[in-house]
């Protein structure tokens, strides 16, 4: 296991991330955030949380996307999916959206996401933020906008990004 | 994690695992449904017939829509009209049905245990839309559901169910259920629509309406069946709802507010009056509206099941 983020470069990279976005949305009037499911949630959370931190007294719509029912593996995966929440309580119609995700491997989870945003109506837009883009290992044409840090790994190694909320820690790591 | 059955043929098969899942999956279908766009498409490879040997509105619609909102290709099939009229057995019906490559069997039918006895000889997953007097699991899922969506969870609340509990396979599952997921179960009815030793399925009997009322949280009402009574069990309709038909000067005198439930086809005037089936009390429609979020749930983890 090697260590390729920790608590306080973590913490520096979120910070970067947020004001990158804040430099192209400025007043996030017409911007909305979607954290993908289970674990962009957390990336997402911190995020919005330091946005708001930066403008005080605008509010971003915030939601969470589950793409469980979206996937194209629900014959061919060896195990069922359970779904978790989804909660936009906001139309997507005409906004930008900026798509939140731990980690960005092959591409598939994006392109069910992008699936399922359309449901809730035709955004203006759709930008992609992820802490870890994985390269060299996309199975489809999906690039991110905005990235924490770029990996090169190989298929046999997993990378996992763990957070306090729900790992007691915050780091990423290289599993072999 | 997935559900430890094949089939859904009835609640008594399933584990309170089960049924919390299918549950915490309707909760998601549930919000599907309250989207612009109430549909995802999951099941789009996948074609289930709606067998119906026995008539029916709402389970048939919901089925149908839950069907639909997945995605999956569907088959209305119902007896009357088909060569079932000609002798045709069932089998002989479900496996012409099946060689047209379909994947799911969704059945109801008159005869108690018709789908276990298919479970028996095809290999596509079933669910059971309703066997005679055994069970009608989605019916009590949706009711569990409804419950839950309520009062927030099943354990410890107090379940009356009313009525005909003799011939009510809605009546059996739900005893299976709300028994399996911790909470209190009273039936309540005339002697002669409750059967003998139905103790021992871990419920109380009451002969009393008002002071079950008066114990309950929820009050399931139930049809009363005259089309599966063969001798009379009661003297009059008139005569029954007098004495076990619920009002609203009842559930007024009543100190607390409990909840009114009915699987439909409602008998005005006899089992429930129309002032309370109207109620503010009742969620008789939203029974109806979780069904299909339910029977989605059933089918998603159904079909999704891995062979092993």
């Amino acid at each position: 296991m090697k260590s390729l983020f920790t608590q306080q470069h973590l913490q520096i990279t979120i910070e970067r991330l947020a004001h990158q976005l804040l430099e192209n949305h400025l007043d996030f009037s017409d911007t909305v955030l979607i954290g993908m499911q289970p674990r962009g949630v957390f990336l997402s959370d911190r995020i919005h949380q330091k946005l708001k931190e930066l403008i005080p007294g605008v509010s971003i719509p915030y939601g969470m996307l589950d793409i469980t029912f979206y996937r194209d593996d629900f014959n061919t995966s060896p195990e069922l999916h359970i779904a978790k929440e989804t909660q936009i309580n906001f139309s997507l119609e005409n906004k930008k959206v900026v798509l939140i995700d731990d980690v960005l491997y092959t591409g598939r989870t994006i392109r069910a996401g992008l699936d399922a945003l359309l449901d809730f109506g035709r955004p203006e837009s759709v930008e992609l933020l992820v802490l870890i883009d994985r390269r060299f290992s996309r199975e489809l044409p999906i690039q991110p906008d905005y990235v924490g840090m770029t990996v090169d790994s190989v298929a046999a190694q997993k990378v996992k990004v763990l957070w306090k909320e729900k790992d007691k820690k915050d780091e990423v790591v290289m599993l072999d | 994690m997935s559900l430890s059955v094949k089939h859904l043929l009835g609640i008594k098969d399933l584990t309170p695992e089960d049924i919390d899942l299918i549950l915490r999956t309707a909760d998601n279908f549930k919000d599907v449904l309250q989207r612009p766009i109430k549909k995802v498409p999951t099941l789009r490879d996948t074609t289930i017939v709606n067998l119906f040997y026995e008539n029916s509105t709402r389970t048939r619609i919901s089925f149908e829509l839950a069907e639909k909102r997945l995605s999956a290709d569907t088959i209305n099939f119902t007896a009357s009209g088909s060569s079932v009229s000609k002798g045709e057995t069932l089998i002989d019906t479900v496996n012409n049905i099946l060689s047209m490559k379909v994947d799911m069997v969704v059945m109801r039918h008159s005869a108690s245990g018709a789908p276990h006895f298919l479970a028996q000889h095809i290999n596509a997953s079933i669910v059971n839309a309703g066997d005679g007097i055994n069970e009608h699991p989605t019916q009590a899922l949706l009711d569990a559901f409804s419950i839950r969506e309520k009062l927030g969870d099943l354990k410890g609340k107090k379940v009356a169910l009313f009525g005909d509990i003799m011939h009510s396979r809605v009546a059996l599952s739900n005893i299976y259920l709300l028994t399996k997921m911790g909470a209190e179960v009273i039936v309540c009815g005339p002697p002669t629509l409750i059967p003998k030793h139905i103790e021992k399925l871990g419920v109380k009997v009451s002969y009393d309406v008002r002071k079950t009322l008066e114990w309950c949280d929820v009050a399931n009402v139930l049809r009363i069946q005259l089309e599966r009574q063969n001798k009379p069990l009661f003297s009059t309709l008139r005569e029954y709802s007098l004495y076990y038909g619920i009002n609203k000067a009842m559930l007024d005198s009543l100190k607390k507010e409990i909840i009114i439930m009915h699987p439909g086809p409602i008998n005005r005037g006899v089992e429930l009056n129309s002032d309370v089936a109207d109620s503010k009390n009742s969620i008789i429609l939203d029974q109806v509206q979780n069904g299909v979020a339910v029977r989605m749930a059933v089918l998603y983890l159904l079909a999704g099941k891995k062979e092993e």
